[in-house]
């Protein structure tokens, strides 16, 4: 098994069972807004999709995502199959050549247009997008723009995941089931924004683990661009006298 | 012939809209399909795929939907399918009655039978 296949396994088993865990959490936040399926139903596609991972034998990165994301097609029997699973098995093609700070980067960006486009939801929809986009968007800037560690690069991902799900309480319900409240929906977080959150959060530990480092202490917030700063400096008009 | 099929998170209510637009629908093959295939209510892509095969006769296949994981899964295995399929923007129950009197039509096309499922957003019942 490649290196980058046994760490996507890894991740799949933690999601499996940390969605296990949250299960009736997840019912709980759906059966406010929704049809109080998605604990179930994420609980029973990820326990399929981590014993098809398992089940692979040799497979890379690839191979697991793409098969993930068939047996939650399969299994989930709702919108989180199209959704959570749809999405995978595309941008998991972004991984052919392995799991580099690049193909992660590609792959999200692919994730996070693959459900925006089968759901037809937009940030402020009061859906998981609200969650992907600004953890997709912190992802790529603190790989490309900011040049930081991948691990480093996830943490403030997940940060910025973490803010996307509060984002989701104040907020009307556009698109899902919960549109269907209106105005009620308002005051309620998201679900399938919180279990993306989830899945997020053990995708960093398990990157930690396997690269053998802690959790990098970071925010989504805090100023990475430091050469900006000066260049700022440089560029800005100089104070005027009164 | 265009054939259709029904897609809804309940399986009964699948087959109920079958039943019904059935009886105005000559020898057009309506496919009821729905339930997460464990006895549940929810949609499965591979079960609408079977579905879209069963319904294809080489004319092409409308298919009327309900709620929103309906439309991904159906959208899902439409990709899937080697059958020409298409999803009308209709109510599912109005829809499958106006698209299969349409089908009967000898002149009907993929695209008229659609847009037949379609005008069903402009019945009025009171």
């Amino acid at each position: 098994m490649t290196e980058d296949g046994e760490a996507a396994v890894a991740v799949v088993e933690a999601v499996a069972d940390r969605i296990e865990r949250e299960r009736k959490h997840l019912t709980q936040l759906d059966s406010a807004i929704g049809d109080a399926d998605h604990g179930g139903n994420m609980a029973r596609g990820w326990s399929a999709a981590a014993d098809a991972a398992r089940d692979l034998g040799d497979p890379d990165a690839q191979t697991v995502a793409k098969t993930v994301g068939k047996t939650l097609m399969s299994e989930v029997g709702g919108a989180s199959g199209p959704l959570f699973g749809g999405s995978l098995v595309f941008a998991g093609v972004e991984l052919e050549g392995g799991v580099t700070a690049e193909s992660a980067v590609a792959f999200a960006e692919t994730y996070l247009e693959k459900v925006e486009d089968r759901g037809d939801a937009r940030l402020g929809d009061q859906t998981m997008v609200d969650a992907l986009t600004p953890a997709v968007h912190t992802f790529k800037k603190s790989v490309e723009t900011d040049e930081l560690p991948p691990l480093e690069a996830l943490a403030k991902a997940v940060d910025a995941a973490e803010r996307g799900v509060a984002f989701t309480v104040p907020i009307r319900a556009r698109k899902g089931r919960a549109s269907y409240l209106g105005w009620r929906s308002v005051g309620h977080q998201d679900p399938g924004a919180t279990s993306t959150l989830y899945i997020l959060e053990e995708l960093l530990s398990v990157a930690a683990d396997h690269s053998g480092a802690e959790i990098p202490e970071t925010d989504a917030t805090s100023p990475t661009i430091p050469d900006d700063a000066e260049t700022a400096d440089a560029t800005a008009p100089e104070p005027e006298d009164d | 012939m265009v054939g259709l099929v029904v897609v809804s998170h309940s399986e009964r209510a699948a087959e109920g809209i079958v039943e019904i637009a059935a009886e105005m629908a000559g020898d057009t093959v309506i496919e009821p399909v729905g339930g997460d295939g464990k006895g549940g209510i929810g949609t499965v892509p591979d079960a609408i795929e079977d579905a879209l095969a069963a319904a294809e006769d080489g004319d092409g296949v409308v298919v009327l939907v309900d709620l929103g994981s309906a439309v991904m899964n159906a959208d899902v295995a439409i990709e899937m399918s080697e059958a020409e399929a298409v999803i009308a923007d209709a109510p599912v129950l109005e829809g499958a009655v106006n698209a299969a009197v349409a089908a009967t039509d000898p002149a009907a096309t993929l695209d008229s039978v659609c847009e037949q499922a379609e005008a069903a957003r402009e019945i009025q019942k009171l």
